[in-house]
């Protein structure tokens, strides 16, 4: 690989994903505002005006919000469109982010989800003229109990941090109707960091426990950890490393034995759909992430839909309301249920969110186990194309995600956040460089199945070729990315002194535009 | 570089006494694993601090560092410069940067701490596992 | 199937590439009694036509077309085909969280204007990327009130959003938190002697709301001059932000919680919304969720990043701020361009139209014998009313002329039966007013 390039020359190295091309620059809406000017308009107003502040009293009056934009439509529309060209998305080419399932988000489901009489919807309107909505809600739950081989389900959880709040409100309400709540949660070390952060709003204490040499629950000294206590003991499976627990039917045995439950996160639910059923393995209660498995758009960071999905047990606690169907096939939402752990939020759900996966599921049908089957396929394809050139730091067989190590990189000074930056100049996204906490100089890569052989044997190659680079070149690594709109950014200065709002003009100009 | 009067922790604090005041601070090894501090949360005057405890934290843009008290007292200062200046602590981590001062309950306590020589040769040992 | 990149024979490539000599091969961690042996049932597979009749026969079961006298904390405003064109561009529709911040530039620059606007919008000094919706704002507002004081006792308003109350209860029941309910006077406001009895000096915070959930605006600067001289902070919540074009802001709040459905989100039966959430300066590092703050790179060209990370879940773990991760950008976006469109001058005349249909309204009703107006204070564009008979009845009647009535108090106000908020907005016709006047004229003639 040549390496004759210095550090402010375009890389040497053959980039075939991705050519630079002149892109617009654009500064902040504010800065293009000037009185006068408006890009919407209301029709006339039909009814006599009225005073506001003879309408409120004075000292509730406003005179108008300082600073507002006042832009034309066509300002707005090139202000986002150029804001738009500067982002990277799935239309444009993978994401191989491990743990985030970046998989493509069809285009009949942003359809759907904008018709009149489904867009249009007040979540408090009677429930006789809601019945479309409301057997939407239930047929995804269907769907959901399918996959998932659990009981019942709520569909109102936010997100996956969400999910796991209300799995573990669950799971107290049921302790405590048994007697006790217990006042502790196993977490394994390898958790994503929404596990112990949902487990303290939910009024238990986190408990640690030590992945073993591969990575795994050390369910040999599992028994140990269980002790009167413990309420339950939340996993991963695939774990964070996209690795199955092939022993998650003995650890199951040994929570159970002692009265406790099993959560399980569902983040890696794509290498399990139409496989396996974690309601046949053990799991007593488990969030979906709906934004990851099931399509919905990632949106630059939401909405999403995280519900929770439990075995009977646990069914009367569910958060109200319950979508339900009547004995007249009337679909209605259930509010008397003198043991659910209480709402999690206003209304049903995200409601659009959970249309969009409905969509998806309806597009698949039994045949989603195709889809699983080809994210396990790419990420095996990839393993096995890169494991010569990256370290391998736990070797039992991937399922839908591969964990490698900068390690051997490391000692040429090359470390896994470099090589993800530089990954940006091949014209892929990076990879998950910070996760999970058990490898240092993670790298962890996940494909999904909406990669084609080809898209997977550029990223091979662009890979490779980084490995290259750190070998002989590692300063371009090092300084990456090259060739974006912005270079590496002072995060130091960011935190040091935050400047979280635009302000108006008396304020010092920091810096020039890109 | 480590001064021969103060006291180090293996946690990488160090304490100067002075009589019956103790004066609190990180190490520069501490610093230097760290990265760039951006903040620094320290304990409100009058706060009773026991050796071992947590007095605050030292964080930087990706990490978050606990510190803890290497001695028991009473908090009489903290240090005015580290909030509109936290990289003092990268800049002068064993002078001007430090955190707190103490009313000591007990200045035999800092019995039990590394010299400047002896904390030498922990982070010497501590740079031979990294690079292992 | 159409998702799904792969010949047959590339497939067969990959595996031999591999290795393996199948797919299932690549299960084998996967216990053999766990693999499921014959396809899931499920509905399906269907063609993207079939996938969009199966929707629309479901549109055709709900209130399509129907006209409404329903807010309730989610409100029909108007909304803009540009803002939606644009939201729908697939670099912001399937990006992902900007994390990697040189190739994230549009959603950061698109969350720090939003950032800006909340806070021109409220009168405070930060505020976030968004959280799920108002209620949890509004609970995370609680907690951050209790991290703050370091006190564990909420005096909240019982005009506060109902569900948002139950939401709170949720997440309080377990972190020790005591809330204790004010109740209201006869304008509808929060009672203040009520606040004077409950001990301050316990307090973390007052919660109020304003509007509140009967159309209210609730005196703000003395509730802040009752809490602050006791140590307590005001929390505000705002279910209806369109008031803010012509109502003061609540710069006495110390952290103001916001539903921000109202600026271009479709109702969309309960959601996704976005959640506002803003405060001052010297406490932003107790502020959930994420931020996006201004620097530079190298060569000191402008850029943005997401800053202060170290609140967060995936550093702080169990002791973040709170355990929100994913939040709701692409709604915030959505947010910030319809904004945009409408600017300073279209937010105003907007909310100036809310105030005068919703008092014709109010007028024309009146003149409905038997039908008058409860709680005195001031509103902006939902107030209540007493009806001589069940809400509920007339409404059935309502919905039969396609007409969703105001939203019965009774259901959550055990003292407040035969009353109904009703909410007009600019989308509400003069025809529209009149005629639901005229049915509800018509309904309340008729005998029992």
């Amino acid at each position: 690989m040549s390496s004759k390039s210095t550090l402010n020359e375009a890389p040497a190295a053959v980039i075939r994903k991705a050519a630079q091309h002149v892109v617009q620059n654009e500064g902040l809406i504010f800065e293009k505002s000037a009185p006068g000017k408006r890009g919407m308009e209301i029709p006339p107003l039909d009814v006599p005006a009225v005073n506001p502040a003879v309408a409120l009293g004075r000292e509730f009056a406003r005179e108008d919000v300082e600073g507002f934009p006042e832009v034309s439509e066509i300002e707005v529309v090139r202000h986002f469109t150029r804001l738009s060209t500067w982002n990277y998305a799935i239309d444009l080419g993978m994401y191989p982010l491990g743990s985030c399932t970046m998989k493509y988000n069809p285009r009949v489901n942003e359809f759907v989800a904008r018709l009149e009489g489904l867009a249009s919807e007040h979540p408090e309107q009677p429930g006789e003229v809601s019945q479309g909505c409301l057997r939407i809600l239930y047929d995804l739950q269907k769907c959901l109990i399918s996959i998932t081989g659990m009981d019942a389900a709520t569909l109102q959880p936010a997100a996956g941090a969400q999910g796991e709040l209300t799995g573990l409100l669950m799971i107290r309400a049921y302790l405590e109707s048994q007697g006790n709540p217990r006042k502790k949660v196993l977490i394994p070390d390898s958790a994503h960091g929404t596990n112990p952060a949902s487990v303290v709003i939910a009024g238990y204490e986190v408990q640690n426990i030590k992945s073993n040499a591969q990575g795994q629950i050390d369910t040999d000294h599992l028994r140990e950890f269980v002790k009167e206590d413990v309420a339950a003991l939340m996993l991963t499976n695939p774990n964070t490393l996209g690795v199955f627990e092939e022993r998650i039917a003995e650890i199951a045995a040994v929570l159970h034995d002692r009265g406790a439950l099993l959560y399980m996160d569902g983040a890696n639910m794509n290498a399990l759909a139409g496989i396996a059923r974690p309601g046949d393995f053990g799991v007593d209660v488990m969030h979906l992430n709906l934004h990851k498995t099931f399509s919905t758009p990632h949106g630059g960071g939401g909405p999403g839909a995280g519900p929770v999905m439990v075995r009977k047990i646990l069914e009367p606690f569910l958060p109200i309301p319950v979508v339900v169907q009547r004995e007249n096939g009337q679909y209605a939402l259930e509010h008397n249920r003198p043991q659910s752990v209480g709402r999690v939020r206003a209304y049903c759900g995200n409601f659009g969110v959970l249309l969009r996966a409905l969509a998806y599921t309806l597009a698949y049908g039994p045949g989603i186990r195709q889809a699983t089957e080809d994210a396990v396929l790419n990420a095996n394809y990839i393993r096995k194309n890169l494991e010569d050139l990256f370290d391998l730091p736990y070797s039992l067989p991937s399922m839908h995600e591969v964990v490698f190590s900068d390690a051997r990189q490391k000692a040429r000074g090359v470390n896994t956040m470099d090589m993800a930056k530089r990954l940006l100049d091949y014209g892929f996204h990076a990879y998950t460089t910070a996760f999970p906490l058990i490898v240092p100089g993670a790298m962890m890569i996940e494909p999904t199945e909406s990669e084609s052989k080809e898209e997977c044997d550029l990223f091979i190659d662009a890979m490779r070729s980084i490995a290259a680079e750190a070998e002989m070149n590692p300063d371009l690594v090092k300084s990456a990315p090259h060739s974006t709109r912005v270079g590496r950014l002072d995060e130091v200065a960011a935190a040091r002194k935050p400047i979280l709002r635009w302000r108006p003009a008396d304020e010092k100009e920091l810096a020039h535009d890109a | 570089m480590y001064p021969n009067d103060y006291r180090y922790t293996k946690d990488h604090e160090w304490v100067k006494v002075d009589g019956s005041t103790g004066t609190i601070g990180i190490t520069d090894y501490a610093q230097h694993e760290l990265g760039d501090v951006v903040f620094v949360e320290l304990p409100k005057v009058g706060a009773q601090l026991k050796a071992g405890g947590s007095l605050g934290t030292v964080e930087s843009v990706k990490a978050v560092s606990e510190i803890f008290c290497p001695v028991s007292g009473d908090v009489t200062e903290i240090n005015p410069a580290l909030a509109n200046a936290p990289e003092k602590i990268n800049q002068d981590p064993h002078n001007s940067a430090w955190l707190i001062k103490l009313r000591l309950s007990d200045a035999k306590e800092t019995a039990g701490l590394m010299d400047a020589s002896a904390y030498e040769a922990y982070i010497a040992e501590k740079s031979k596992e990294h690079s292992a | 199937m159409r998702y799904l990149p792969k010949s047959p024979s590339e497939r067969h490539e990959m595996l031999k590439a591999i290795g393996v000599g199948s797919v299932e091969e690549l299960f084998q961690s996967v216990p053999e009694k766990f693999r499921l042996r014959a396809p899931l049932d499920l509905p399906g597979p269907l063609s993207e036509m079939e996938i969009i009749q199966y929707f629309q026969n479901r549109a055709a079961e709900n209130a399509r077309g129907f006209g409404s006298f329903l807010g309730a904390g989610v409100y029909r405003h108007v909304r803009s085909v540009t803002a939606d064109a644009l939201v729908q561009r697939g670099e912001f529709l399937t990006s992902y969280t900007p994390y990697q911040a040189e190739i994230s530039q549009g959603t950061l620059t698109a969350i720090f204007e939003f950032q800006t606007l909340m806070c021109q919008l409220t009168g405070q000094d930060v505020a976030n990327a968004s959280m799920y919706d108002g209620s949890t704002a509004l609970t995370e507002a609680v907690l951050m009130a209790q991290r703050l004081t370091g006190r564990s006792r909420v005096l909240v308003a019982r005009s506060v959003h109902p569900e948002y109350r139950q939401v709170l209860a949720t997440y309080a029941r377990n972190l020790g938190i005591e809330i204790v309910d004010i109740g209201y006077t006869q304008s509808g406001q929060l009672d203040r002697a009520a606040i004077e009895k409950a001990k301050l000096g316990d307090a973390a915070a007052i919660v109020a709301q304003s509007p509140n959930f009967f159309g209210v605006l609730e005196e703000l600067p003395a509730l802040a001059e009752a809490a602050h001289p006791a140590g307590a902070l005001l929390v505000t919540c705002i279910t209806e932000p369109v008031s803010l074009g012509v109502v003061r802001p609540p710069t006495e709040a110390d952290i103001v919680a916001m539903e921000g459905q109202a600026f271009g989100v479709s109702p969309s039966y309960g959601g996704p919304y976005v959640g506002v959430l803003a405060t001052r300066e010297k406490f932003v590092r107790q502020m959930p969720g994420r931020l996006a703050g201004q620097t530079t790179d190298a060569a000191g060209r402008r850029g943005f990043v997401l800053t202060l990370a170290t609140r967060e879940q995936h550093i702080r773990r169990e002791k973040a701020t709170s355990n929100i991760c994913t939040n709701e950008a692409l709604y915030a976006l959505a947010a910030t361009i319809h904004l945009c469109l409408l600017g300073k001058e279209g937010l105003r005349e907007q909310a100036l139209h809310n105030l005068a249909k919703a008092r014709f309204a109010l007028a024309e009703l009146e003149k409905i014998p038997g039908v008058r107006r409860v709680f005195s204070g001031p509103f902006f564009n939902e107030f209540t009313l007493e009806f001589p008979r069940s809400v509920k009845m007339i409404n059935d009647d309502l919905l039969r002329e396609k007409i969703i009535g105001p939203y019965p108090l009774g259901t959550h106000y055990p003292e407040l039966t035969k009353r109904a908020v009703v909410c007009v907005t600019e989308t509400t016709s003069r025809a529209e007013i009149e005629h639901m006047c005229a049915a509800v004229r018509r309904i309340l003639e008729r005998p029992v």
